[in-house]
């Protein structure tokens, strides 16, 4: 007799008891983890319903997530105050520029530190391998004098300089690389007489859409959400991310939760709407972290 | 010659990023290591090599062993909230992939990590007002006295914490439901046959199987709440609304040092000891995994 067919006589020996027990015991996980979904998302849910909040609703208790008496003035305020739509689109042309230095660097170095075994290469890998694990944080000065002398600081030249090349980008077309595209498919392909260009332009990159997509969204979301880097590259109102120029606002003024509300809705609201449609991309670059062992 | 060509096209096509790898990666790596054995006040022309000394100063620096302090009490705390708990959501919402919800709850738990800090410190920020806040108003409803959160010493540490834990916890679950799916399912079985119960087979099974990625996402987590900075900023502001100076973190520290008080050596030092700690972290990374290798 098979294991299979044992485990089925044993759980059918023990009846239908057991199957709405266990049918119970799903019921009440369905629960909590909706529960404590609900409760991770509760915090950016109150955001934006804060934002189209007059300050006289913002004291209520319990507070609302549907306002009663939804404005506007919030967002006008902030408008009238703060370059706002500049500051989107500065993070906009940053982080689109940086990704894509990211996957252009990254598909090539990694094709050839993948196909390519010379021991020169593997010289340039542990280098790459070495820098990887140092944190941004750890040489960002050096980095920032380095902007400085091209003149390119409160620019997003300046803010790009950080962004252009992401060590893990490597590793993961590497990986990609290695396992998706057969040596056989490339010597074929020197057999027929193409050559090395055009075997990487019109071979391997297709078959790295979906790693590539991957990867892309990865560094938009990335170069989009740093902090430290343009909080010390840029100085002056007009060439700040909204990272930034959300954070300094906030302590420009007394503390005024609508707008900072309304602000912070303006920039969350597309960002989280972009990842709901990319998140298969996303999940799929962040999970590949996990697995390089 | 065939060879030959292959040679030079691969240094060819990898040359660019080389030199991009070089120059924004390499190079201020290089200076940071040779800036932090010397000392450079920004205004003046001559870096004169001290050796040691700036070390030496840091460790008698108040201010720098507060940052210290603080950022490891952030580290840890972190990843004491994290791991224990995306171990367990993973493990259930592994358990009811096959759920109608199973999406909704992956997205859930994963947005927190992907929206940008400073936003989503701002919702945090509203729950922690004093006056505002609903956690406040919660706490009295059964009697609890509200607390000025973001401006007593402690608490806003705990806040630190609440904060980079809600945002660490997706990165957790998705690396764990990783592992879960990769768990070779026959072990299950055969536990399930000897009558172990759910519960018996995640702490049996699971958790020993998980045990590497449980020790990958430990350093991941502590190396990035390490370099915390954004958060600290925006929700510890001291009552002159400072931002940061309530609780004061490594990277804060380190900037103030080279852009306010210009001490760029003395920055470059602490950089230094930051790298110092991450390499700590990596190497015990790695010499665990060996030793679980070889028994």
């Amino acid at each position: 007799m098979t294991d299979a067919a044992m485990s089925r006589q044993a759980s059918a020996k023990s009846g239908g008891r057991m199957k709405t027990h266990g049918k119970l015991i799903d019921l009440c996980i369905d629960v909590f983890l909706f529960g404590f979904s609900l409760l991770m998302i509760l915090p950016l849910v109150f955001l934006v319903s804060n934002a189209f909040k007059t300050p006289q609703e913002m004291l209520s208790w319990p507070p609302r997530i549907i306002p009663s008496d939804p404005t506007l003035e919030n967002f006008r305020s902030v408008l009238a105050d703060t370059p706002l739509p500049r500051w989107i689109f500065n993070s906009i042309a940053f982080a689109s520029l940086s990704m894509v230095a990211i996957v252009a660097t990254s598909a090539i170095a990694g094709y050839v530190l993948a196909k390519f075994r010379f021991r020169s290469l593997n010289i340039i890998f542990i280098l790459i391998l070495a820098t990887a694990i140092v944190p941004f944080e750890v040489y960002m000065i050096p980095l920032y004098f380095q902007a400085q002398m091209l003149g390119i600081l409160n620019s997003i030249w300046g803010l790009l300089l950080g962004y252009l090349v992401m060590s893990f980008g490597i590793f993961l077309i590497r990986q990609n690389v290695m396992h998706s595209i057969p040596d056989e498919l490339l010597e074929a392909a020197r057999i027929d007489g193409a050559g090395e260009l055009w075997i990487f332009w019109r071979i391997v990159l297709p078959l790295l859409r979906g790693a590539l997509g991957a990867l892309a969204v990865l560094a938009f979301f990335q170069a989009w959400t740093s902090f430290a880097w343009p909080m010390i590259v840029t100085t002056t109102r007009e060439s700040y991310t909204i990272e930034v120029g959300l954070a300094l606002f906030q302590t420009g003024f007394t503390v005024d939760l609508g707008r900072l509300s309304a602000a912070s809705a303006a920039v969350l609201v597309p960002s989280i709407t972009l990842f709901v449609i990319l998140r298969r991309n996303f999940v799929q670059g962040v999970a590949s972290t996990g697995l390089k062992e | 010659m065939l060879q030959r060509k292959r040679w030079r096209f691969a240094i060819l096509a990898i040359l660019p990023t080389l030199a991009i790898f070089a120059w924004v990666r390499m190079y201020p790596i290089a200076e940071t290591l040779r800036l932090s054995l010397h000392e450079w006040n920004i205004l003046s022309k001559n870096k004169p090599f001290i050796g040691l000394a700036n070390f030496r100063e840091l460790f008698q620096d108040q201010l720098f062993l507060t940052a210290l302090v603080n950022t490891s009490i952030i580290a840890f705390g972190v990843l004491i909230v994290t791991i224990p708990t995306a171990l367990v959501i993973a493990a259930l919402i592994h358990h009811r992939t096959r759920s109608r919800f199973a999406g909704f709850y992956e997205t859930s738990v994963f947005i927190p990590h992907v929206v940008s800090l400073v936003p989503a410190a701002m919702a945090w920020k509203w729950i922690f007002d004093a006056k505002l806040g609903p956690l406040n108003a919660l706490l009295q409803m059964f009697g609890i006295p509200a607390q000025a959160w973001l401006f007593d010493p402690v608490l806003s540490v705990i806040c630190i914490i609440v904060l980079c834990s809600w945002q660490a916890l997706g990165y957790a679950v998705l690396i764990y439901l990783v592992g879960f799916k990769n768990l070779p399912v026959s072990l299950f079985e055969a536990a399930k046959l000897d009558g172990a119960s759910g519960i018996q087979r995640f702490w049996h099974v699971s958790v020993p199987l998980l045990k590497p990625i449980t020790l990958y996402v430990s350093v991941v987590t502590l190396i990035s709440a390490f370099n915390v900075y954004a958060q600290a900023f925006v929700l510890a502001s001291d009552s002159q609304g400072a931002p940061g100076r309530q609780v004061r973190v490594l990277v804060l520290d380190m900037l103030e040092n080279s852009f306010r008080n210009y001490r760029v050596g003395y920055a470059a030092s602490e950089a230094v000891v930051l790298l110092a700690i991450v390499l700590v972290l990596t190497l015990i990374q790695f010499g665990l995994l060996r030793e679980k290798g070889r028994s």
